[in-house]
Order: C-alpha cells, then sequence, then structure tokens
C-alpha cells in the first residue's frame, strides 16, 4: 500500500468546468446536415421520376406541382392547418396531463393499478380507426370527437412512461428521504417526479406524434374541416398535389411538436445522460 | 469547526429531548426473517449489541450475513421479527430522522450540483436556510469539496462523490452515522484517503458512527470497537477492542502490533470468506 496520510489532492475546479462541456449539444446545423442532404437527395430523386414522365402526375406530383398546391391554396390549407393543430394540441395536452395523472395514481396505488391497467391496455389495443365512428355518433361533427381520438393514441405513452419513470427512482433515495422524515408530497415533487422526467417526455415525444395521426383519423370519419378532410377531398377529386401538400403540412406539424418537447427536454433535464453522451 | 454548537437546537433531530445517559444504540435480541415465494432467509438471529455514546463501531463479515441488515434495523427501515432497538432511549418503530446513513453507492440526485445535493437534506427536513448553508460549505471545505459546489454528480470522481453522500449524512448533525460499505466501490488509494478523512472527522466531533465493511484493514484502523458476523443465520461471532487510542496516522496504525494481533484474529475467523487486502 502506498504511504498516504493526506486526504487526496482534490483535482481543480477548472477541470469541473471543462466537464460540462461534455453537456453541451452539437449545434442545430450539426443536427439538421445528414438529414437535410438525404432530404435534398429525395427531392432531386423526386424532381428526376416526375419530370422524366417515368410516373403519371396522378399518382406521384411534381415538387413544383405541389409547390403551387401551396401557393395558389395558402388560405385554404392555413385554415385546415390550424383547425388539426387545435385538435391535436388540445388532444395531446388532455392526454398528457391526464396520463400523468394516471401514472401517480397507479405508482402509489397497487390496487388502482391492478384495476385500471387491463382497462388501459384494452383501450390501446382497440384500432382507433374503428371506434372513431363511434365517437361521431356520441359527439357529433365537431371538434371533439377528433380530439376524443388524440386523447386516446397519446394517452398510452404518457401512461406507460410515467410509470417506468416514477418506478425507476433509486429506491435508496427513497429509503434516504424517509429517514429525512419528509412528507410524501415532498419526496414526490424532490425526487419521484425529476427522476420520472427522462422517461415521461420521451413517453410525450411519442404521444405528440401520436395526437396529430388520431386528429387526422378523427377527422377522416366525419368532418368538414381540418387535414384530414383536406386529404379526403383532395383524393375525391385525383388532386394528389393537394394530397401531398396536406401529407407535407402533417408532418411538419409532428415534428414540430417533437422538437418542441426536445428544447422543453434540453432545459428540464440538462444533467440526463442520453442528452450528455450525444455528441 | 465541527463542534456541536448552539444551532444545533434548531435541527430536528436535535428537537428532541438528549439521552445522555445509557447507551447510544441498544439492540436486543433482534432476530429478522425474511419470507419470499420460494424460500425464508433467517438474516439475524438472536443479536444484542451495544454501542456506547461516541463509539466508533465497525462490522466485518461475509457477504450475506446480515450486515446491511443490522444497519438498516438500526434506522428503522427494516422491521424486526423478534426483539427491537432503542436509538437514544427511545425504541425504533420506523425510518428514524436522528440518523445519517450512507449508503454503498452514493445515491445523489442526479439533476442538482454537488451543494445542492448536501442542503437537500436541510431542504427535506425544513432546516433554517441560512445555518444550512453555512453548514455545507463548512462540511465541504472539510471534505475537500471546495471549488466543486457547482459541479453536476456526473462529472465528480466516484470519491467526491461519495463524500457528497457523507457531507448529506452529517448536515443535521445526527446522532448516530451508519455507513453501509461506503467506500466499497472506491479504488484503493481514494479509499485509503477516505479512511484517513473519516478517521480525523470522527475524531473531531466524537460522532457514534457504525460502519459496515467487507475489507478488514477498514474495520480494524478506523474502529474502536469491531464486530465480526457470521452467516446462516445471520449472528455475531466476536468483538474486538481495538486498543490505539487518540490520534491514528495511517501508515503507523497498520505498523501497530494491536492492529496487526486484530486484523489476524479477524481474517483468521472470516477464513477464506473475507476480501483480502
Ligand atoms: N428485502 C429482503 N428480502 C428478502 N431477503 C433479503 C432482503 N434483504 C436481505 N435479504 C437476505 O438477507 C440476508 C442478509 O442480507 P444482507 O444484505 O444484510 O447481507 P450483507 O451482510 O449486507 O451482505 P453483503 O456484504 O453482500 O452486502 C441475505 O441472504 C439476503 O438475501
Ligand atoms: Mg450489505
Amino acid at each position: 500500500m502506498t504511504p498516504q496520510t493526506q486526504p487526496a489532492p482534490a483535482p481543480s475546479p477548472t477541470q469541473a468546468t471543462a466537464g460540462t462541456r461534455r453537456g453541451r449539444r452539437p449545434s442545430l446545423g450539426a443536427v439538421a446536415l445528414y438529414p437535410a442532404t438525404f432530404l435534398a437527395l429525395l427531392v432531386v430523386a423526386w424532381f428526376a421520376v416526375t419530370t422524366t414522365g417515368l410516373v403519371q402526375p396522378y399518382i406521384i406530383p411534381s415538387p413544383v406541382d405541389t409547390w403551387k398546391a401551396f401557393t395558389d391554396n395558402p388560405e385554404y390549407l392555413w385554415g385546415h392547418t390550424l383547425v388539426t393543430t387545435g385538435e391535436t394540441l388540445a388532444g395531446f395536452v388532455i392526454a398528457a396531463v391526464v396520463g400523468v395523472l394516471v401514472a401517480v395514481l397507479m405508482v402509489y396505488s397497487p390496487t388502482l393499478e391492478k384495476t385500471f391497467y387491463p382497462l388501459i391496455l384494452f383501450a390501446q389495443v382497440i384500432p382507433k380507426i374503428a371506434i372513431a365512428p363511434l365517437f361521431v355518433v356520441w359527439l357529433g361533427f365537431g371538434a371533439s370527437p377528433k380530439v376524443l381520438v388524440a386523447v386516446l393514441m397519446a394517452f398510452f405513452p404518457v401512461v406507460i412512461s410515467g410509470i417506468s419513470g416514477l418506478r425507476s427512482v433509486d429506491p435508496e433515495l427513497l429509503e434516504l428521504t424517509s429517514t429525512m422524515g419528509a412528507s410524501r408530497i415532498k419526496t414526490f415533487w424532490k425526487v419521484r417526479f425529476p427522476a420520472a422526467l427522462p422517461e415521461l417526455l420521451s413517453g410525450l415525444k411519442v404521444a405528440a406524434t401520436l395526437a396529430v395521426t388520431g386528429a387526422v383519423v378523427g377527422e377522416f370519419v366525419g368532418a368538414n374541416s381540418g387535414l384530414g378532410f383536406v386529404i379526403l377531398q383532395a383524393n375525391g377529386n385525383i388532386d394528389t398535389a393537394m394530397l401531398f401538400a396536406a401529407l407535407i403540412i402533417m408532418s411538419a406539424l409532428g415534428v414540430l411538436l417533437f422538437a418542441i418537447i426536445q428544447v422543453a427536454e434540453t432545459l428540464l433535464i440538462p444533467w440526463h445522460a442520453s442528452r450528455r453522451n450525444r455528441g | 469547526m465541527f463542534a456541536r454548537t448552539a444551532d444545533r437546537a434548531r435541527d430536528g433531530a436535535g428537537s428532541e429531548p438528549p439521552a445522555e445517559q445509557g447507551p447510544m444504540v441498544d439492540i436486543h435480541g433482534v432476530d429478522v426473517t425474511f419470507r419470499t415465494k420460494d424460500r425464508t432467509v433467517h438474516a439475524l438471529s438472536g443479536i444484542d449489541l451495544t454501542i456506547q455514546h461516541g463509539e466508533f463501531l465497525s462490522i466485518a463479515g461475509p457477504s450475506g450475513c446480515g450486515k446491511s441488515t443490522l444497519l438498516r434495523v438500526i434506522a428503522g427501515l427494516t422491521a424486526t421479527s423478534a426483539g427491537g432497538v432503542t436509538l437514544r432511549g427511545t425504541p425504533v418503530e420506523g425510518p428514524r430522522r436522528d440518523v445519517g446513513f450512507v449508503f454503498q453507492r452514493a445515491a445523489l440526485l442526479d439533476w442538482r450540483n454537488a451543494r445542492d445535493n448536501i442542503l437537500f437534506q436541510a431542504e427535506m427536513r425544513g432546516l433554517p436556510k441560512a445555518w444550512a448553508r453555512r453548514r455545507t460549505d463548512e462540511l465541504m471545505e472539510m471534505t475537500g469539496l471546495t471549488g466543486f459546489e457547482k459541479a453536476m454528480p456526473f462529472e465528480l470522481s466516484g470519491g467526491m462523490q461519495q463524500r457528497v453522500s457523507l457531507c448529506r449524512a452529517l448536515l443535521h448533525e445526527p446522532d448516530v452515522l451508519l455507513m453501509d460499505e461506503p467506500f466499497g466501490a472506491l479504488d484503493a488509494l481514494t479509499r485509503e484517503n477516505m479512511n484517513v478523512e473519516l478517521r480525523r472527522i470522527w475524531e473531531d466531533t466524537g460522532m457514534t458512527v457504525v460502519l459496515v465493511t467487507h475489507s478488514v484493514a477498514e474495520a480494524v484502523y478506523l474502529a474502536s470497537r469491531s464486530v465480526v458476523m457470521g452467516p446462516r443465520p445471520g449472528r455475531v461471532i466476536e468483538e474486538f477492542d481495538i486498543a490505539i487510542h487518540g490520534h491514528r496516522e495511517y501508515e503507523p496504525t497498520l505498523e501497530n502490533p494491536e492492529f496487526q494481533r486484530v486484523t489476524a484474529r479477524i481474517r483468521e475467523l472470516l477464513g477464506s470468506t473475507a476480501t483480502a487486502d
């Protein structure tokens, strides 16, 4: 053994600051470079197959036609996009709030979990497209059946990630807090909830993209507005350019929501490993 | 620097009447049996142990002999099947607030920096903020963490994380510091440094410490008394008073005949089950 009677000299604080650099995220440019390049290639290929007449325009419209669908009908598309965005956001927010509450209740009460978990699973496996007409019968043609389908789709990942997040807390930490005489509420807010955030936020990301799908599925079944309605109309008119335009907006909506939660993640859990080790 | 101050009266643990008479911890006839689906484990059997005020007791023994269980019983984290524990004169009936607990893994909150991890103890107990901050700074200085207040747990080495955990356990000036293999995950050199630090803290403060360890050298270097446990069922095999008084320098203590006599006896008792070091 080495003679050692003094405490180890602590590494200098500057090293710790250097350590935080690991936590810095790669810039947006670096993140976007690869997908942007791929997207550019895809558009080139799209040009190639449509302008050479390899594929008929009613099967795949040319990029120019698709662009024109945007520029010729800006108000029409914008209006319907707002409708779908509203339904999606409402569905997502309701699913997030209710989902987290249900997850908390199930983690704290085994009885509630035993009672409701099978039912939630059951609700999840019902194909939403099959149940949507029922919601229209119940709730009419307004926004509510669409919101409800969005909630149903987005709810499950929130509950599942919430439960597993809340359970992921180090049991020793909970024992430690029990020797601190802290209330269960304090323990929840200071230990359990922050520990659950990483998993919960991944669940919310999945939920956000599903909420878009849910809203559009709801619109398919019975609507006179929204991107789902635009797609049905364009389909009826064999207006593939408009159909493509609506599809692009839908994807953009999903990606935007996803990105917002991603940003929330960097603000809420900068300490989390998946962020730390990236790049 | 570390003497118990008048501030202590404001501490949650200190608000109970002091019980200076009698032992700090009194364990009498403790049995613990765990029943799981496929087997019953008799983790502790007939444990009788008294720990005096200001004593540093180490518990050594092979894996699975119930060392952690015994420590948890003292803290009120595990219920006894028979017998009982009195801590500062009051029976242990549930998790106790008047202890400081250090786990094998540092068990820090990933989302808080080093300083806030220590202050966590004060927040949960509702201790006065200004007092807690002052004391945190003192503790961080004492354990060589000054300059790392803002460092997040993942930016700290294993030894530093364990020091933060130690500071957290000391913040509220607990009556008993309970440590479950706190240095088990550290490399040999860091472990020695931590041993020296812990011994110095104990010498300075005179608090009561119970330390569970796999390392015979650690058990003997640090403690004023060492208990050796045996497995199946977990019980105390033998106790050793370690008659090396006053300040213990690391190397000289290792060469002290008393140290060598006790470690040799404990190694003999543990046979091949103990970690050689
Ligand atoms: N919660 C529990 N449920 C069931 N059995 C348990 C539980 N906790 C401990 N045991 C059993 O009790 C026995 C003693 O465990 P304990 O953790 O106290 O041993 P230990 O001496 O600390 O071992 P190690 O040195 O490996 O940490 C073991 O056989 C273990 O499997
Ligand atoms: Mg153990």
